[in-house]
C-alpha cells in the first residue's frame, strides 16, 4: 500500500519503524490533493504549511523518543462545519465564507493533543443540509469512484477525502446520514456515535438533538482509533454523556460469540435498487456463516422517520440559523432599506436554497397554532420509533440494514426533486431520531462499479460491539480494500 | 393538516424567517413545503395521545457547571468577525 | 361611573452570580469597556454551546421560596425567538411551559394607617438570559446603533404577578417590597441604575358601567421602568390617558391587541413603541443543547433552610421582641439586612430595644446619610455602641454625655476602636456620672439657698421652676444624673 492508500494503522506502523516520516505522508497527501482535487473537490481549504510544521515536529518528537499521541503524525481532514481556531470554517457557505472562529472545537483539541496532522476543511453541503454536496455554495464533490456521480452528503468531502487517498482519516457529521451515506457511496467506513458521545462544542449546529459528529476510515480498526481519540465527556457541551471510553481497538478481533443479528424481514423502501438488496443479503450470509443467529425484527414506526426528521431538523435549524443575521459575524448585505431589510436581505442573499426550505420549513412547523400538529406530534412520534428499537434490541444485538435504497446517484439527478431526496433518508434517520450509533461499512459493488454499504445500528453506547461486528464482518470480505482508480 | 402554501402563508413565514425571497422563490417554495407537508401529514394516522413528547436523543438532566469564571475573549477577537465595528462596538443600522 | 385599575408587574431581578447564565464571563457591570466580557457562547458563535451555571439555578430557587413558590420537580430551557442586535443566537434561552417556580405570593401593607396588608399573587418565577445592550443615536440623523454584549447571557429571574394591584402606589409598594425581600436574601443587589432590577407593567382599567357590567380597557404594557418614581408616575399617566381614551374611543380589551408603550421619564409620559411590527410569534420550543433540572423534597428543603427570616416576619417580631414601634421596626427593616443585624446586635447588647432603636434610626443613621456610608462601612461596631449605651441603661452616663461620647466615637480611627473605647472617652472627658451624693447634696443645697424666689415659686406650685434650678446644678457637679438632680432638688423645696 503506497502512502496514500493505507489505513492509517499501516501509515503509524510505518513511522514508528522509521520507514517513513510524517512529513513525507503529509506531503504525499498534499501531492495527491494538488493532482487531483480539482476533479474531485473534496477540499474547500488547506492548512498546507501549518500541517507541515506539524508533521515535522511530531517527526522530531518521534526520533527524540518523546511521548506521542494516538494519531501521531496522521493526517486528518476536518469537515467544513467543524470550528478549528484560524481556519475558515465556511459551513460551505456564502454566509460564513470569511468566517473564522476565535477558538477550537473539542474533537479538535483531542486531535491536536493526540499529535494529528489537521490537513484541510472538506466540502459539505450548505450547513450539513443535504445528501450529496451540491447544496454547497462553492462546489460539489465528486464520488472517487465514478465522478459523474455524488460522493454523497452531507459529508461528501471528507467520505470523498478518504476514499480519493488525500487523508487516511476524515471527520464528518452526521444529524440524519450525513457520515454514513456518503461512507457508502465512497466506499469507507463511516461511524455515527451515540448522541453524545462525542462533544459538539465546536460543531456549527444544524439540528442540535440530532447532530452528532463521527470518524471516516478506510476500514474498521481505523474508525475504531478515531473515534476513541474523540469521544469522551466534555464540561462544554451539556448533552456530552459523563461515561467511560472503552478503548474501541483493543478487542477489536475478538469476535462477538453468540451474536444475534436482527433484520428487517420486509424491506418497503420505495425504490430499493437489485444490487443494494444482494448486498444486504449477501451480507447476512457472511454473519450466518461466521455462526451469527439471524432473527427478523419488527419496527413498525420505521416508514414514519423521514417525516418525523424532516419536522424536528428544520425546526431546530430554523433556531439555530437565526442567529446568521449579519450582525456579530457573517454576510451582510450591501443594499437594504432598514435594519429589519438588512436582517432580510443578508439571509436572502447568503443562504441557498436548501438551507431557506428547511428554515422555512422549521419556522412554519414551530410558528403559532402548528406547532402541537407539527413539531409537538413529531417529538411524540420520536419516541415511539425509540421505543422499537428498545424492543427489538432486547431480541438482538445489532441491526442490520441497507444506508440507503441506491448506490451514488448522479450528480443532478435529483436536485430539483427535494422530496425525492428526503425519502432516501428512509434507512439512516432513526438512529439520530433515537441517538444510537451506527456504521457504514463497504459490504459491496454494484453492477456500475460504485460501492455499496451495509449499516450496524447498535443500542446507546455500545459502540464497542457495533466496531466488533462490523470488523467481524470486514474480515471476512475485502470490500474494504479496493480502492477507486 | 394544510397541505398547500398560499403565497400570503409563504411570505408571512419569510417574515418570521427574515428571509427577502425573489418571486421564484416564492413559488417554488410553495410547492416544495407543500409537498413536503402532505407527506408529512402521514403522522396523523399515529396516535400519540398518551406519549410524552422526546425533545432529546438521550434523557440526561441536571448537567451544570460551577460558577467559575473563565477568561473572555480580547474585545479584538470577540469583534473579528463582524461586518461592521468601531473597534469597540457591533455597529448596525439605525434601529430606531 | 367609574373604574379599577388592573395593574400586574413583570420583574428581570439580576442575580449575584460571579460568572453569566450558560458560560463563564463575568457579570459585572462594565459599559465603559464594552465587548471585553464575552466569549464564544454568550456571543452566539457558531459551534459554542450554553451550560447551565448551578449558582444561578441555586439563586432561581432561593428567590421562587422567598416569594412562597412551588418549585416544580421537573424545569426545562426553551428558546424564545426574535430579531434584535443585543440577541446575538436570535433567541433568548429562557422557560415556557414548565418554570422552575410558581404560584407564590407577596404581601405588602397597603395602608400604613390602617396597617392593612394585601397577598400579592405570584404567578411564576423562572431564568432566563439577559440580552446585550444597544445604543442608539440620539441625534436624529440615523446614525448607526451600537451593541455592547458584556450583558449578554447574565442569568435573570423574571418574576411575574398576577393583575392584583390596584394603583400605582400599590405597585411602588409591591416593587418596595420584592427588592428588600431579595436584597435581604442575598440573590441580588437589586441596583435599579445598573439595570440589576426592571420592570415592566401591565396595566388597564375595568370600567363599571351603569348597567352594573364592566368593561376592561385593552391592555398596555408599559416598558422601561427604571426607578420606583418611574413605575408610580407612568402608572399614573398610562391611568389617565386610558380614562380618556375610553371616554374617546370606547375602545375594550376585546377591540385591540395588547400594546406596547415607553415610558419616557424626561417628559413624564408613555409612547407607543414602534418596531413591533408584526405580532409576536416567539416559535418556543425545547433547548435542545440544555438538560432538563429534576429537583428532590431535599434540595427544595436544604435551600429552603438557607433563606434567612424574611422583612416582613422580622418587621414583626422587631415590634414585639423589642417593643418598638411598627414606624420604628418599618425603618429598620427598610435599611437592608445589615443594618436590622446591626440594630439587634445593638439591642441584645445594651438590653433596651427601644433606646437601640431610638439611636440606631436617628443617629446612626444620620451619620451614615450625611458621610454617603453604608452601615457595613460604618466605623462605630455594634458591640461599641451597645457598650455605650449600656452605660445610659445603667445610669453611668446620662444620654446627652453619651451623645458627646458618640461624636467622639465618630472622630476616631476605626483602627484604635474598641470596647473599651466607650469607657476611656468618658473618663478623658470626665463625663461619668457622679456618684458622690455628699457632693451633689452640698450642690443642691447651695443652689436652693441662692434662688429664694424659685424656691417660693415651686412651693406656691410652679413645677417648672425646678427646670432653671437643674439647669443650675448641673453646671456646677458635671456628669451629674439629672433625674437625681431633680429629686434632690425637689425634696429640698418640698
Amino acid at each position: 500500500m503506497s502512502n496514500t492508500s493505507a489505513t492509517a494503522s499501516e501509515l503509524l506502523a510505518k513511522m514508528n519503524s522509521g520507514e517513513v516520516s510524517s512529513e513525507e505522508i503529509t506531503a504525499a497527501c498534499l501531492e495527491e490533493i494538488a493532482r487531483r482535487d480539482n476533479s474531485i473537490n473534496a477540499f474547500l481549504s488547506l492548512q498546507a504549511e501549518t500541517a507541515l510544521e506539524t508533521a515535522r515536529e511530531v517527526d522530531r518528537k518521534r526520533k527524540a523518543g518523546e511521548p506521542l499521541g494516538k494519531l501521531a503524525g496522521i493526517p486528518v481532514a476536518l469537515k467544513d462545519n467543524i470550528c478549528a481556531k484560524g481556519a475558515t470554517t465556511t459551513c460551505a457557505s456564502k454566509m460564513l465564507e470569511a468566517f473564522t472562529p476565535p477558538y477550537d472545537a473539542h474533537i479538535v483539541e483531542q486531535l491536536r493533543a493526540a499529535d494529528a496532522v489537521l490537513i484541510g476543511k472538506t466540502n459539505l453541503d450548505e450547513f450539513a443540509m443535504g445528501s450529496s454536496t451540491e447544496n454547497s455554495a462553492f462546489k460539489t464533490t465528486a464520488n472517487p469512484w465514478n465522478t459523474k456521480c455524488a460522493a454523497g452528503g452531507s459529508s461528501g468531502g471528507s467520505a470523498a477525502a478518504v476514499a480519493a487517498g488525500f487523508a487516511p482519516l476524515s471527520l464528518g457529521s452526521d444529524t440524519g446520514g450525513s457520515i454514513r451515506q456518503p461512507a457508502s457511496f465512497c466506499g469507507v467506513v463511516g461511524l455515527k456515535p451515540t448522541y453524545g458521545r462525542v462533544s459538539r462544542y465546536g460543531l456549527v449546529a444544524f439540528a442540535s438533538s440530532l447532530d452528532q459528529i463521527g470518524p471516516f476510515a478506510r476500514d474498521v480498526t481505523d474508525a475504531a482509533l478515531l473515534l476513541e481519540t474523540i469521544a469522551g465527556k466534555d464540561q462544554r457541551d451539556t448533552t456530552s454523556l459523563d461515561a467511560d471510553v472503552p478503548s474501541y481497538t483493543k478487542n477489536l478481533e475478538q469476535p462477538l460469540e453468540n451474536l444475534k443479528v436482527g433484520y428487517i424481514e420486509h424491506l418497503h423502501a420505495e425504490g430499493l435498487h437489485e444490487d443494494v438488496k444482494a448486498a444486504t443479503q449477501q451480507a447476512l450470509e457472511v454473519y450466518k456463516s461466521l455462526g451469527a443467529e439471524l432473527i427478523p425484527v419488527e419496527l413498525p414506526h420505521a416508514k414514519y422517520c423521514v417525516a418525523t426528521y424532516y419536522i424536528i431538523a428544520p425546526s431546530e435549524a430554523s433556531s439555530n440559523l437565526a442567529r446568521y443575521d449579519g450582525v456579530h459575524y457573517g454576510y451582510r448585505a450591501k443594499q437594504f432599506d432598514n435594519m429589519i431589510d438588512m436582517y432580510a436581505a443578508s439571509r436572502g442573499e447568503a443562504f441557498g436554497d436548501e438551507v431557506k426550505r428547511r428554515i422555512m420549513l422549521g419556522t412554519y412547523a414551530l410558528s403559532s397554532g402548528y406547532y402541537d400538529a407539527y413539531y409537538l406530534k413529531a417529538l411524540k412520534v420520536r419516541r415511539l420509533i425509540r421505543n422499537d428499537f428498545e424492543q427489538a434490541f432486547q431480541k438482538v444485538d445489532i441491526i442490520a440494514s441497507p444506508v440507503t435504497p441506491t448506490p451514488a446517484f448522479e450528480i443532478g439527478e435529483l436536485v430539483d426533486d427535494p422530496l425525492a431526496m428526503y425519502l432516501a433518508d428512509i434507512f439512516t434517520t432513526s438512529a439520530n431520531l433515537s441517538g444510537i450509533p451506527g456504521v457504514s461499512v463497504p459490504a459491496g459493488m454494484s453492477q456500475n462499479k460504485l460501492p455499496i454499504g451495509l449499516q450496524l445500528l447498535a443500542p446507546p453506547l455500545e459502540e464497542e460491539r457495533l466496531l466488533r461486528a462490523a470488523r467481524m464482518f470486514e474480515r471476512e470480505t475485502d470490500w474494504h480494500r479496493q480502492r477507486p482508480e | 393538516m394544510s397541505t398547500q402554501l398560499t403565497q400570503d402563508e409563504v411570505l408571512k413565514v419569510a417574515s418570521l424567517s427574515r428571509l427577502k425571497l425573489s418571486e421564484t422563490e416564492v413559488t417554488a417554495l410553495g410547492e416544495q413545503m407543500g409537498s413536503v407537508l402532505k407527506y408529512i401529514a402521514m403522522l396523523d394516522e399515529l396516535d400519540t395521545t398518551d406519549i410524552e413528547p422526546m425533545a432529546h436523543a438521550i434523557e440526561i438532566s441536571n448537567v451544570f457547571r460551577d460558577d467559575q469564571l473563565q477568561e473572555s475573549l480580547p474585545r479584538e477577537q470577540a469583534l473579528s468577525n463582524a461586518p461592521q465595528t468601531d473597534g469597540k462596538y457591533f455597529l448596525v443600522p439605525a434601529i430606531l | 361611573m367609574d373604574y379599577t385599575v388592573i395593574i400586574g408587574l413583570e420583574v428581570h431581578v439580576q442575580l449575584q452570580t460571579r460568572t453569566k447564565l450558560f458560560c463563564g464571563c463575568s457579570t459585572r457591570f462594565n459599559p465603559d469597556h464594552p465587548n471585553t466580557q464575552t466569549c464564544p457562547v454568550c456571543l452566539g458563535l457558531p459551534g459554542a454551546l450554553p451550560v447551565l451555571n448551578r449558582e444561578a439555578f441555586h439563586l432561581g430557587m432561593k428567590t421562587g421560596l422567598a416569594i412562597n413558590c412551588e418549585i416544580p420537580s421537573f424545569t426545562k430551557w426553551d428558546r424564545k425567538q426574535y430579531y434584535y442586535p443585543d440577541l446575538p443566537k436570535a433567541y433568548q434561552i429562557s422557560q415556557y411551559d414548565l418554570p422552575m417556580s410558581q404560584n407564590g405570593w407577596l404581601e405588602i401593607e397597603i395602608d400604613p394607617e390602617t396597617r392593612e396588608t394585601k397577598k400579592v399573587g405570584i404567578i411564576r418565577a423562572h431564568l432566563e438570559e439577559d440580552a446585550g445592550k444597544n445604543s442608539h443615536d440620539e441625534s436624529g440623523r440615523g446614525h448607526d446603533s451600537k451593541v455592547d454584549l458584556n450583558r449578554c447571557g447574565t442569568p435573570l429571574v423574571e418574576i411575574v404577578s398576577e393583575p392584583d394591584l390596584r394603583s400605582a402606589q400599590e405597585a411602588r409598594k409591591y416593587l418596595e417590597e420584592l427588592k428588600l425581600l431579595l436584597t435581604y436574601i442575598d440573590v441580588s443587589d437589586c441596583n435599579m441604575q445598573e439595570g440589576s432590577l426592571r420592570c415592566d407593567a401591565n396595566v388597564n382599567l375595568h370600567i363599571h358601567q351603569e348597567n352594573g357590567e364592566t368593561i376592561p380597557t385593552p391592555i398596555v404594557e408599559i416598558k422601561n421602568l427604571n426607578s420606583f418614581r418611574g413605575v408610580e408616575q407612568a402608572i399614573e399617566f398610562e391611568v389617565k390617558r386610558q380614562w380618556e381614551a375610553w371616554q374617546e374611543t370606547k375602545l375594550s380589551l376585546h377591540d385591540v391587541p395588547k400594546e406596547t408603550r415607553g415610558w419616557d421619564a424626561d417628559r413624564g409620559i408613555t409612547l407607543e413603541q414602534r418596531g413591533k411590527e408584526e405580532a409576536a410569534d416567539y416559535r418556543y420550543f425545547p433547548d435542545p443543547d440544555l438538560a432538563p433540572v429534576t429537583v428532590t423534597d431535599a434540595e427544595r428543603e436544604k435551600v429552603s433552610s438557607e433563606l434567612c427570616e424574611r422583612p416582613a416576619l422580622r418587621r414583626n417580631r422587631l415590634e414585639s421582641e423589642y417593643e418598638l414601634s411598627a414606624y420604628d421596626a418599618a425603618v429598620i427593616i427598610d435599611q437592608g439586612l445589615a443594618f436590622a443585624d446591626y440594630f439587634e446586635q445593638v439591642a441584645k447588647g445594651c438590653q433596651n430595644g427601644k433606646q437601640a432603636a431610638n439611636w440606631v434610626t436617628q443617629d446612626v443613621l444620620r451619620e451614615l446619610k450625611e458621610k454617603g456610608l453604608e452601615i457595613s462601612s460604618f466605623t462605630i461596631k455594634p458591640e461599641i455602641l451597645a457598650a455605650l449605651l449600656e452605660k445610659v441603661e445603667r445610669s453611668e452616663i446620662t444620654t446627652k454625655s453619651a451623645r458627646t461620647v458618640f461624636q467622639e466615637l465618630i472622630n476616631s480611627e476605626e483602627s484604635e476602636l474598641n470596647a473599651a473605647s466607650v469607657q476611656s472617652i468618658i473618663e478623658d472627658k470626665g463625663l461619668a456620672m457622679v456618684s458622690d451624693t455628699g457632693a451633689l447634696e452640698a450642690a443642691v443645697q447651695a443652689v436652693v439657698a441662692k434662688n429664694e424666689k424659685a424656691v417660693a415659686d415651686f412651693q406656691s406650685g410652679k413645677q417648672a421652676a425646678v427646670g432653671a434650678l437643674i439647669g443650675q446644678v448641673m453646671r456646677e457637679v458635671k456628669g451629674a444624673d439629672p433625674k437625681v438632680v431633680r429629686e434632690l432638688l425637689i425634696e429640698k423645696m418640698s
